[in-house]
Parts: structure tokens; C-alpha cells; sequence
């Protein structure tokens, strides 16, 4: 039953490992004591959190005045910085999901730490509509819970309630989805714990896994299940998040294209983060024959591919503000690229449009140190992308007298930052205490791609064949 | 797996090799427990005989579960409980009640059918198990079988192992 694999594909586990190789190098970051890099790293993420910390909690103290917002200017950084880590928060789901139904191999390597980052991008997004509230300890306001106005309930009508459903949902099902596949790997550390604690807490979550045949093929029906639910899943956040602002009356909001180019968009940006945290990741814990060039490669296309998406989308928006013939939007579409916010646009143009079609050069897609420097370009320019839909369209509304600028305060960029230190944070413990990549998944599609598999297990597979 | 069953294990360490073992281990009319393996391999429960897994089934019923529960609470609370006039648009707007409904049948759909499969696989947190091998979650694989279910002598079941391709024969 040997996986038949064209022999043009590049291998995807490099440097002749077998088996036991894969469970022994993903496990010794997990076993082993902490590095000097990880401590260093983890120190600064965890000084970045608690500064950040403290921002938020200025900010839920006093209210959502110490931030720059203004009577025309009432959605800005927070917003932003919102839709920015949501969108981020698509690849984890869209790497083990989409790329299950579509049989890619690529993806076994990488979807244990893409999923992880999804949460944590998403707890990240989720930080900044707690602030946004304004009272984030009413919070459950936002749920059907029956109250004391004589069960005044939420609107389910209105896309902030959708939008509510859509990010606890996927949330949660993520983070389900991300354990399930955890489960067999805490098998793996639980039966090689060689110290009471580990056995303990790695037994505990291993949920008393065997690898029995049965519970396997169980587990791929799951699996597969999961994933045919999350593809649906995913592009419905992003549509959701996008129809927040599509179905308002508001110049260069109230457009059709706005939930595919923003779905687009988040795969991009997605993708990139995936991209920086895996050319990190690969060196740090010395992955480079798990996570290879190809599968730089692979990210790089997809990233090429949606970035293509978004540049369209653009384009056409721009084009239907002209061809629309209504004033008010083609105004906010002249402004956004020749206004006081020229530079916002411009930076989004050539972050987004340009600089992702430099993998059209294979020298380009396949350089460890340009991919890792257009992954941070590309999310740069998604943070503007969202900048300028959200205060350039708001800060000049149909009364020019009203007409104002948003500048950020200290706690604005502060709020951001905890969002780094948070996401950051919980990264390292991640990396640190589970399993980085699914030693079961790389061991299932290892015959095939892993180059040099040890002459027997070839001659078992040949054997298999005929 | 009590102390007191009789097992006898052939380890392997190839996935085809023990693959090929199932079918020639049960051509002796030797009864299989169950292989245990450190990742799937597809065919292998055909090839020692489980059924097919009824989950999506559930899955299916417990997506329809949600789906009814999210249009229920949405029109209890729109249209009876307390109807208001929004956008002038009709109490009961079922098209925008659509993502709402979607993302309860994921809901229901994915906590439900996780729950069926840990509670048909017997996974709970604190469950303790005594692996057969531990190696099982590394790189070997396992078949387990139950002498006491089984009419060979266990000498003749230990020289099938042995000539299906095992590495190793043990007792537990």
C-alpha cells in the first residue's frame, strides 16, 4: 500500500531519516532542556506581553478614550489590528483542512505549528473586540443569553452577531481539530517519558491512545469530517468578518467583491505568517530536513497565487467606484490613493500587488533570506490593507466640515503590541512543550518522499508494488 | 488489557510487511485481535476485518441537530419571544439567519462527532493504558493475538508470525 509518488516531485523529508529518526528529532525539543535561543526569545516575548499587558489594562480601566479615535474617525487601530490577526488566523485551518481534501503531502509537516498559530492569531483577534467593547466585562452581552430586561435578545440579524458565531466557532473548532491531531504525537512522548511528570501530563492528554488499527481508521474518518467542515468553516470567518463592513451604507465598504477579496486576503497573510514562523522555527530546532526548501516553495506559490487574488480585487474595486457612477464612491476610491492617506495606499499597492510577484523567479521563491523578508513585507502590507479600508474610507464622511485625521496614542500601539507579545508568547511555550510537527502524518507519507529511506523498507515497498 | 489474556505479538517494522502479514496470518485461520501501528495505514482495518465506521453518520445527525437548534432559538427569540421591527424587514428573515445556522451545524457537527469518536475508541482524559509495546507510537508495528480466542497451538502461531516477515515474537 505504498503511496505511488511521481518521481519528478522533490523529496519533503530530506537527509535519509527512518521512522525512529522522525520521533527522536521532533521529540528532543520537547524532552530536552530548554535552549539559550528559546529563553532568550521566550524572555523578550514575555517582557513585549507584560508591557502590552499593561496597555490593555490602562485601556479597559479608563475606556476606549485613551485611544485616538474621533467622531468621525470610530474605527482604527483596534478594528484593524483585528481583521489583520483574523485574517492571519485562516492558514493553520486552511493548511490541515483545504490541503487534506486536496491529498497534499506538503502539508504534514507544516500543519501542526500553522493550526497552532491560527489559535493563537485568533485569541489575538479576539483581544481587540474584548477592548473595542468598551466594557469588555459585558462581553456576554454579545450572546443569546436570556437577561434581565425581560430576555432581551441579541440580533440575528445583524452582522456583528454573525460575526460573534463565526470567530467562537471557529475558534473552537480549531482548537478541537488541533488537539484531535495532537493526540497520537502525546501518545509518542507519553510512552518515550522517562520522568513521572511527563508520563503524568503527556498520559492525561493522550487521552489513553493504543494506535489500535481500529481507532486509526476511525481517526481518518474523523479527520476527514473535520475537514470537510472546516473548509466551509474558514471561508465563512472571513466572509462574515468582510460583511461587517459590506452590508453598511458607507463609501468604499458597500461592496459585493468584499467577501472573496477579503478571504483572499487572509489566505495571503495567513500564508506569510505561516512563512516567518517556519523559517524561524526550522533553523531553531534544526527542522531543515522536515521543513525543506520545497515546502518554502510550496508557501511561496500560494502565497504568489492569493496575492495575484487580492491585486484583482483592487483593481476591480477601483473600476466599479468609477463605473458605478455614484459619486460618493468613486470620491472614496480617489481619496484613498491621491488623499492625505496617499502613502497608506501606495504602501498596500506595493506590498501586496508587487512584491509577491518576485516569486515568479525560482532564484527568489527558493532563498531562505528574501522569502523571510517578503513573508514580514506581505503582512505589512495586509496590516494597511485594512488601515486603509477602515480610516480612509471613515475619515472623510459626506460632511467636509467633519472631515478629520486619526492619529494613534501611545495605547493604541501598545494594545498592538500586546498582541505580539501574546501571540509570541504562546508560540514559544507551544514550540516548547508540544510536538512541532505531526511525527504520525510525516511517518505516513515518509515511503515515497523521504529521499534515501533505508534500502529494506525499498525493497519492502517494491515488493508491495508488484 | 487484563494480565491474566494470552497474547502473543509479531512485531514488524515496515508498514507493507505487516500489511501482507494480516492477509497470510489469517489464511492459517488464526484469529487477529488487532494491529497496532504509529500512524494509519490505509487498508489495514479491511485487511484484519473491522467493520466500517458508522461516524459520519453521526457526524450527519449531529450537523442536523445543530441546525435545528440555531433555527429554533433564532425564531423563538425573532418572531415569538420578542419580535421587533428591523430594517423593515420581515420578523421571520430566514436569509439572514443563513450564517448563524451555518456555523451552529459546524458547531454541533464537530464537538459531536469528536465526542462519538473518543467515546467509541474508549479515549477519556486520565484513561491509563498499558501499551502492548511501547515502541508502538515509535516506529513498529504490532499484531496482537489472543491465544485463548484462537484454535492453533500457540507454537504454531508463534511460526506464522515468525514466516509472515516478524522481527520479533513476543509474549504478554
Amino acid at each position: 500500500m505504498s503511496h505511488v509518488v511521481s518521481p519528478i516531485r522533490e523529496k519533503l523529508v530530506t537527509g535519509g531519516k527512518s521512522y525512529s529518526d522522525v520521533t527522536h528529532d521532533i521529540c528532543k525539543q520537547v524532552e530536552g532542556e530548554p535552549t539559550k535561543e528559546w529563553k532568550i526569545a521566550f524572555g523578550i516575548s514575555c517582557l513585549v506581553f507584560i508591557y502590552g499587558a499593561y496597555c490593555l489594562f490602562y485601556t479597559w480601566w479608563q475606556g476606549i478614550g485613551v485611544w485616538g479615535l474621533n467622531k468621525t474617525v470610530g474605527w482604527a487601530w483596534d478594528i484593524t489590528n483585528f481583521v489583520w490577526w483574523v485574517g492571519i488566523g485562516h492558514a493553520g485551518t486552511l493548511i490541515s483542512a483545504v490541503l487534506l481534501l486536496f491529498r497534499q503531502k506538503w502539508r504534514t509537516s507544516i500543519n501542526r505549528s500553522a493550526e497552532a498559530m491560527t489559535i493563537f492569531a485568533v485569541l489575538c483577534a479576539a483581544s481587540f473586540i474584548l477592548a473595542h467593547m468598551g466594557r469588555p466585562w459585558l462581553a456576554h452581552w454579545a450572546l443569546p443569553l436570556p437577561n434581565a430586561f425581560g430576555s432581551l435578545w441579541v440580533n440575528f440579524n445583524s452582522p456583528l452577531v454573525w460575526d460573534v458565531f463565526a470567530i467562537s466557532t471557529y475558534l473552537s473548532v480549531s482548537l478541537l481539530f488541533w488537539y484531535m491531531g495532537l493526540v497520537p504525537d502525546l501518545a509518542t512522548i507519553r510512552d518515550r517519558a522517562t520522568t513521572a511528570g511527563r508520563k503524568f501530563w503527556y498520559g492525561l492528554f493522550s487521552l489513553g491512545w493504543t494506535g489500535s488499527s481500529k481507532t486509526w481508521a476511525r481517526y481518518e474518518y474523523m479527520s476527514l469530517i473535520l475537514a470537510g467542515i472546516s473548509t466551509p468553516l474558514v471561508l465563512s470567518v472571513h466572509t462574515i468578518v468582510s460583511m461587517d463592513f459590506a452590508t453598511s451604507v458607507i463609501p468604499g465598504w458597500h461592496t459585493t467583491i468584499f467577501p472573496p477579496y477579503f478571504v483572499a486576503g487572509a489566505i495571503f497573510s495567513g500564508f506569510a505568517m505561516v512563512q516567518t514562523l517556519l523559517l524561524i522555527t526550522r533553523v531553531v530546532f534544526k527542522l531543515e530536513d522536515y521543513i525543506t526548501i520545497e515546502h518554502i516553495e510550496m508557501m511561496n506559490i500560494v502565497v504568489t497565487v492569493t496575492g495575484s487574488v487580492v491585486g484583482i480585487a483592487y483593481l476591480t474595486e477601483f473600476f466599479i467606484a468609477w463605473y458605478s457612477g455614484v459619486e460618493y464612491e468613486s470620491y472614496a476610491f480617489i481619496n484613498r490613493a491621491t488623499g492625505p492617506y496617499w502613502w497608506a495606499y501606495w504602501m498596500m499597492m506595493t506590498c501586496n500587488v508587487i512584491s509577491p510577484q518576485l516569486f515568479w523567479s525560482k532564484a527568489i521563491r527558493t532563498n531562505l533570506m528574501v522569502s523571510f523578508f517578503l513573508s514580514i513585507v506581505v503582512n505589512v502590507g495586509m496590516w494597511f490593507e485594512r488601515f486603509v479600508i477602515i480610516v480612509t474610507s471613515l475619515h472623510r464622511d459626506y460632511i467636509p466640515s467633519s472631515w478629520a485625521m486619526f492619529s494613534p496614542t501611545m495605547y493604541d500601539i501598545g494594545d498592538y503590541i500586546f498582541s505580539f507579545g501574546l501571540f509570541f508568547t504562546l508560540f514559544f511555550l507551544f514550540a516548547k512543550f508540544l510536538p512541532v510537527v505531526n511525527m504520525a502524518e510525516v511517518k505516513s507519507v515518509m515511503k515515497g518522499v523521504s529521499s534515501n529511506f533505508p534500502a529494506k523498507k525499498a525493497k519492502a515497498a517494491k515488493k508491495t508494488e508488484e | 488489557m487484563s494480565s491474566t489474556t494470552n497474547y502473543i505479538l509479531g512485531v514488524y517494522d515496515d508498514e507493507d510487511e505487516v500489511l501482507h502479514a494480516v492477509t497470510a496470518v489469517k489464511a492459517q485461520g488464526i484469529k487477529i485481535e488487532d494491529v497496532f501501528t504509529p500512524f494509519p495505514i490505509h487498508g489495514l482495518d479491511v485487511a484484519v476485518g473491522h467493520a466500517r465506521t458508522r461516524l459520519p453518520i453521526a457526524a450527519f445527525m449531529f450537523g442536523t441537530l445543530g441546525m435545528i437548534c440555531a433555527l429554533s432559538l433564532i425564531s423563538y427569540t425573532m418572531v415569538f419571544d420578542w419580535p421587533m421591527i428591523i430594517g423593515g424587514k420581515d420578523f421571520f428573515a430566514l436569509p439572514n439567519w443563513i450564517p448563524v445556522t451555518f456555523e451552529g451545524t459546524v458547531l454541533f457537527t464537530a464537538f459531536g462527532l469528536v465526542t462519538t469518536f473518543c467515546a467509541s475508541n474508549n479515549l477519556y482524559p486520565g484513561n491509563k493504558v498499558e501499551p502492548l509495546d511501547l515502541r508502538i507510537t515509535d516506529d513498529k508495528f504490532v499484531m496482537a493475538i489472543n491465544v485463548d480466542k484462537n484454535k492453533v497451538s500457540a507454537a504454531d502461531i508463534k511460526k506464522v508470525l515468525k514466516d509472515s516477515g516478524a522481527i520479533e515474537v513476543n509474549t504478554k
